[in-house]
């Protein structure tokens, strides 16, 4: 792969999602979090799957940090699948010939939904850090606001990877009433220094970046790629492990015989992490990840229950099903294991598997015949017991 | 993975494990503390309508529970039965396990605590195979070892039946019912301190 030279900034996608977008917020706005009230304010998402008479098969899929709502692709920016592909479809296990799959871009992201590239009504220029530092409990709030305006009562089940597992979790603790399954797959209920001290770096390539300009780019008509392709490379490394870095390039050599003795992308692996920063920033704005980054940063589930885990899923009536995987050093299973701790303190229905990989974090994402087999038949049992129609 | 394979509710079910079904109430909330592939667990489900939760350590053992749609999760009978509040199942059920057990009898203290009663089988070393292999041949029972070599079988808690009854006397814990299966699985009472049984029962 030759990495792609990016010198002028390309246009971003803020904005020209093909999703629907609901406009909400407006007669009540959103109590965010950090004490101030959004609205109004738009959320976009997909939907894939038929929606049964009674609205009882709607599953929620979250995504992750650098996610959107494009399960399935071709996504509109970039004309690649979909994040989710191989879980999401029909005969998959989110199946989309029984299921309602329905995924809403963040608060605070970049594909449609409000974030810090969109007028601020107040100004009638973008937001830019004007934009308030939004929680993980701030995007549930907004999604619950959507199925509010959907017409949607509870969810058959809400799901995520990452980021996605956090709001999971979120959602069973704010709404379990809303709830009747949860499936958080490779996550945590808190954000580890680690974690934090990774987004930090990621922050930092971004804000010393000249062309972020205070963050007030969008009005200066500069775009911070280089800071924010440093960002997504330093970040991508965390979502894979040294044994499929090792499996995908080892230390192959990039288009040449040998070393060249300088600077150049020697190495396969170099040539790889460019291309992923060099075309990331086609498709996110540098904002919008220092915010949602600091919205993981700041989720600490136990804390907002009096400390203890167990609390937030007190008499919680939702079925449980967590995945980790083996070789994830970004989420690792103790921290999984941690949440299955507490919900079995919670006397709360769990069950949990960890899943043998050597693909990391990202594991989630990608072909993983064991996993897929599980969660399939997590939501079979979980469908037998809502009633839905067996498969 | 295997392609899903729906686990037989009614064939094949262990002898032992049959008894376990028939001693559980319909509807109850039952924790089986080692349940492997979830056989009694889709039993019960099956045929009681019971709310129930597996422990396994294997985890080709949990995620096969958890692609039934049990609900099942990977934990160990020595740690983590901790976690679990009071009085939080009817019944709480460790079959076959107690002999791999590093501390039973702290399982079985947190066993009682967690659940109102527990059902407890484990293989019997007492019986008159284990004892004639090691007074006649000198060599450790291959009841014992349940198909391991000595130096490798998990079951380094072996115990007879009368063992198991000394040790609920000790813990203050009142045995309600106690069969020993026999040959084909035959069930006999165990009565007293289990003198017969210990000789017969596997």
């Amino acid at each position: 792969m030759q990495p792609e030279e990016r010198t002028a900034p390309a246009a971003v996608a803020t904005g020209s999602a093909t999703s629907p977008r609901v406009r909400l917020g407006e007669t009540r706005p959103l109590r965010l979090d950090r004490g101030v009230a959004l609205g109004p304010f738009t959320v976009a998402y997909q939907a894939y799957g038929r929606l049964n008479r009674d609205k009882s098969n709607v599953i929620l899929a979250c995504h992750a940090l650098t996610g959107d709502q494009y399960l399935l692709g071709p996504h509109p920016v970039t004309g690649k699948p979909g994040w989710w592909e191989a879980v999401v479809g029909p005969g998959k296990p989110l199946d989309t010939d029984r299921f309602h799959v329905i995924c809403v871009n963040v608060l605070g992201g970049c594909m449609g939904t409000t974030g810090p590239t969109d007028i601020d009504p107040a100004s009638g220029e973008p937001y830019g850090l004007r934009f308030p530092v939004i929680t993980i409990a701030d995007m549930v709030r907004a999604q619950a606001m959507l199925l509010d305006h959907l017409g949607i009562d509870d969810l058959f089940c809400v799901t995520g990877g990452s980021m996605g597992g956090m709001q999971a979790l979120a959602w069973a603790a704010m709404y379990p009433e809303r709830v009747f399954s949860a499936v958080p797959i490779g996550t945590a209920a808190r954000h580890t220094a680690q974690n934090i001290a990774f987004h930090e770096v990621g922050r930092q390539a971004i804000i010393a970046d000249p062309d972020w300009r205070g963050g007030d780019y969008l009005r200066q008509g500069t775009r911070p790629v280089r800071g924010l392709a440093v960002a997504r490379m330093a970040a991508h490394i965390t979502y894979l492990s040294e044994a499929a870095l090792h499996r995908k390039f080892g230390r192959a050599l990039q288009d040449r015989a040998a070393l060249s003795y300088g600077f150049d992308a020697d190495f396969q692996v170099e040539s790889y992490l460019r291309h992923q920063g060099s075309t990331f920033v086609d498709r996110f704005d540098a904002n919008a990840y220092l915010y949602i980054t600091r919205a993981m940063d700041y989720f600490d589930l136990a804390a907002e229950y009096g400390g203890v885990l167990a609390n937030a899923f007190r008499d919680t009536p939702t079925r449980f099903c967590l995945f980790s995987f083996s070789s994830d050093w970004l989420f690792p299973t103790p921290q999984s294991r941690e949440i299955v701790h507490a919900l079995n303190a919670a006397a709360a229905n769990v069950s949990f598997a960890e899943i043998a990989t050597d693909k990391g974090h990202d594991a989630f994402l990608l072909e993983e015949p064991e996993f897929h087999a599980t969660l399939a038949g997590f939501l079979d049992g979980a469908a037998k017991h809502r009633g839905l129609p067996s498969r | 993975m295997t392609p899903r394979r729906d686990p037989r509710p009614d064939i094949g079910l262990r002898p032992d494990l049959k008894v376990v079904a028939e001693w559980v109430n319909p509807g109850a909330r039952v924790l089986d503390v080692g349940c492997g592939e979830g056989a009694l667990l889709a039993h019960l489900a099956a045929t009681k309508a019971v709310d129930g939760r597996g422990i396994e350590l294997s985890q080709e053992g949990v995620n096969a529970c958890v692609s039934h749609g049990l609900a099942v999760i990977q934990g160990d009978a020595d740690t983590d039965l901790g976690d679990y509040p009071d009085d939080a199942f009817d019944m709480v059920i460790l079959s076959q396990t107690l002999q791999a057990i590093r501390d039973p009898r702290s399982a079985l203290i947190e066993m009682l605590r967690i659940g109102r009663c527990a059902i407890v089988s484990f293989p019997n070393f007492g019986h008159w195979r284990a004892r004639v292999e090691l007074m006649l041949r000198g060599r450790v029972p291959a009841a014992t070892v349940l198909g391991h070599a000595w130096y490798e079988t998990p079951n380094i808690h072996p115990c007879t039946i009368r063992d198991f009854i000394a040790l609920c006397r000790r813990l203050d814990i009142e045995i309600l019912r106690a069969v020993a299966l026999g040959e084909g699985g035959r069930a006999s009472a165990i009565r007293g301190r289990g003198g017969l049984a210990n000789l017969v029962g596997r």
